[in-house]
C-alpha cells in the first residue's frame, strides 16, 4: 500500500514536470514528435532508474559515514555523468538495437535537471534502497506520461494558426499550462 | 580580400572601447536568457511563486555565474580540451555548493523556500552555456562581465514573472498586500500559472521588445 501511495504520487499528484518543474528542457525540446517522445521517455527511466540505485549506495556507504553530506551535488552530478557515459558504452556493445532507439537521447540526460533532482529529492526524503528505486523510476514514468501527452497537443498544434507573437514557446508554454491544470485534478488523491 | 581583413578589425576596434558596457547589456534584452535564449526553464518556472523568491533565485544564480564565469576564464589554458566539459561542471558544482551552504546559512527562509532548485543550480544551461560559449574564449574581466550582464537578465526576468504571479495570484507585491487577496485566482501561484505567465509574458516580449 505505501508502495502504491508512492507511485500514484509520483506519476499525477506530484508529477515531475507539471507539478515539480524538472526536467522542463526536455519536455519543451524534445516533445514535438510522441515517437521521440517515447524514446526519450525510456531512456529517462532506465538513466533514472540505475541513477537512483547507484547514488543512493553512494550516500549510504561513503558520504554519510564519512560526514561529508555537503559534497552531494558534486559527487551525484559527477556520478550521472559517468553513468550515462557507461550506459551509452555498454548499450552499444551489448544491444545495438536498444542502442539506435535510445542513442541520441543519452547525451541529453546527463543535463536533464529531472535526474540529479530525483536524486536529491530521495535523499531528502530519506527513502530505502526499494522506496527509492519504486519513487525514482514512477517519477520517471511520469515524466513520460507527461512528455508522451504533451507531444499528443503539440502534433495537433503543427497544423492550427496561431498569432505570430505567439508561435513557438509561447504557445507551447500555454498548452502546458492547460495539461498541468488538468494534472491539479488528481491533487488531494493520496 | 585585405581591405575587408582591415576593415573588419577596425569593426573589432570599434566595438572594443564600447563593448565592457554593451557586454553587460546584450543580457537584459538582446540575449535573455530567459525570454530570447529560452534557456534555464527549470528554476524559472519552479520559483517564482513571489517576486522575493524569484529576486532570491535569480540572484543566487547570477553568484554562481559570475564566480564560474571568472575561475573559468582563469584556468582555460590549464584544462585539456576533451575533459572542458567535466572539469566546467566541477568549477560549477564547487561554487553551487558554497552558495548553497551560504544561504543556508543567512536566509534560512529563502533556502527552504527555494528548495532543491538551489542545488539544481549546477545543472542550469545558461551556466554551462556561459562556460562554454564565452568564459573558456574570453579574459577574465569580460567573463565577469558577461556573467553579470546574463546574470542581470535572468534576475531581471525572475523577478518580473514572480511579481506578475504574486499580484495575481496573492494580491501582493514583495509580500505587502495590496489589499486584494481575496479576489485573486490562487491558480497563479500554483503549477498551471508558471506556465501561463511565462507564456504570455513571452508573448509581450516578443511583440514589443524583441526587434
Amino acid at each position: 500500500m505505501e508502495y502504491f501511495a508512492i507511485i500514484i504520487g509520483a506519476i499525477f499528484v506530484n508529477n515531475v514536470v507539471l507539478a515539480q518543474f524538472l526536467g522542463i528542457c526536455p519536455f519543451l525540446g524534445v516533445s514535438s514528435k510522441v515517437e521521440t517522445s517515447l524514446g526519450m521517455g525510456a531512456a529517462v527511466t532506465f538513466v533514472m532508474a540505475l541513477s537512483s540505485v547507484v547514488v543512493w549506495l553512494i550516500e549510504e556507504y561513503i558520504l554519510a559515514p564519512l560526514g561529508i553530506e555537503f559534497m552531494q551535488t558534486i559527487v551525484f552530478i559527477l556520478v550521472i555523468a559517468a553513468l550515462v557515459q557507461m550506459v551509452e558504452i555498454v548499450l552499444k556493445k551489448v544491444s545495438p538495437a536498444l542502442y539506435q532507439a535510445l542513442g541520441i537521447f543519452l547525451p541529453l540526460i546527463t543535463t536533464n535537471c529531472a535526474v540529479l533532482g530525483v536524486a536529491l529529492l530521495m535523499v531528502q526524503k530519506e527513502y530505502g534502497l526499494l522506496e527509492g528505486l519504486v519513487y525514482s523510476t514512477s517519477t520517471a514514468l511520469g515524466f513520460a506520461v507527461a512528455l508522451v501527452l504533451f507531444a499528443g497537443m503539440r502534433e495537433r498544434l503543427e497544423f492550427e494558426e496561431v498569432p505570430k507573437a505567439f508561435e513557438g514557446v509561447p504557445i507551447a508554454l500555454i498548452t502546458a499550462a492547460l495539461l498541468a491544470m488538468a494534472f491539479m485534478g488528481f491533487s488531494g488523491l493520496v | 580580400m585585405l581591405l575587408q581583413v582591415h576593415q573588419n578589425r577596425q569593426r573589432k576596434e570599434d566595438t572594443m572601447s564600447n563593448n565592457k558596457l554593451s557586454l553587460i547589456l546584450k543580457g537584459i534584452i538582446k540575449e535573455n536568457p530567459t525570454f530570447v535564449l529560452v534557456l534555464g526553464m527549470c528554476p524559472t518556472l519552479g520559483t517564482t511563486t513571489s517576486a522575493i523568491n524569484g529576486l532570491g533565485m535569480g540572484v543566487a544564480t547570477m553568484a554562481v555565474l559570475i564566480l564560474s564565469n571568472m575561475f573559468i576564464a582563469m584556468i582555460k589554458n590549464l584544462i585539456p580540451d576533451k575533459v572542458r566539459i567535466p572539469a566546467f561542471i566541477v568549477v560549477i558544482a564547487s561554487f553551487v555548493t558554497v552558495v548553497d551552504m551560504l544561504m543556508q546559512a543567512f536566509v534560512p527562509s529563502l533556502y527552504s523556500a527555494l528548495g532543491v532548485f538551489i542545488p539544481l543550480i549546477v545543472v542550469n544551461c545558461i551556466i554551462l552555456g556561459r562556460a562554454e560559449a564565452f568564459a573558456s574564449k574570453n579574459g577574465v574581466i569580460d567573463s565577469a562581465l558577461d556573467g553579470v550582464g546574463i546574470g542581470l537578465g535572468f534576475t531581471l526576468s525572475l523577478t518580473t514573472i514572480g511579481c506578475v504571479r504574486e499580484i495575481l495570484g496573492s494580491g501582493s507585491v514583495f509580500g505587502l498586500s495590496l489589499g486584494i487577496a481575496d479576489y485573486m485566482p490562487l491558480v497563479f501561484v500554483l503549477a498551471p500559472g508558471a506556465f501561463l505567465v511565462l507564456g504570455f509574458l513571452m508573448v509581450l516580449f516578443n511583440k514589443y521588445l524583441k526587434k
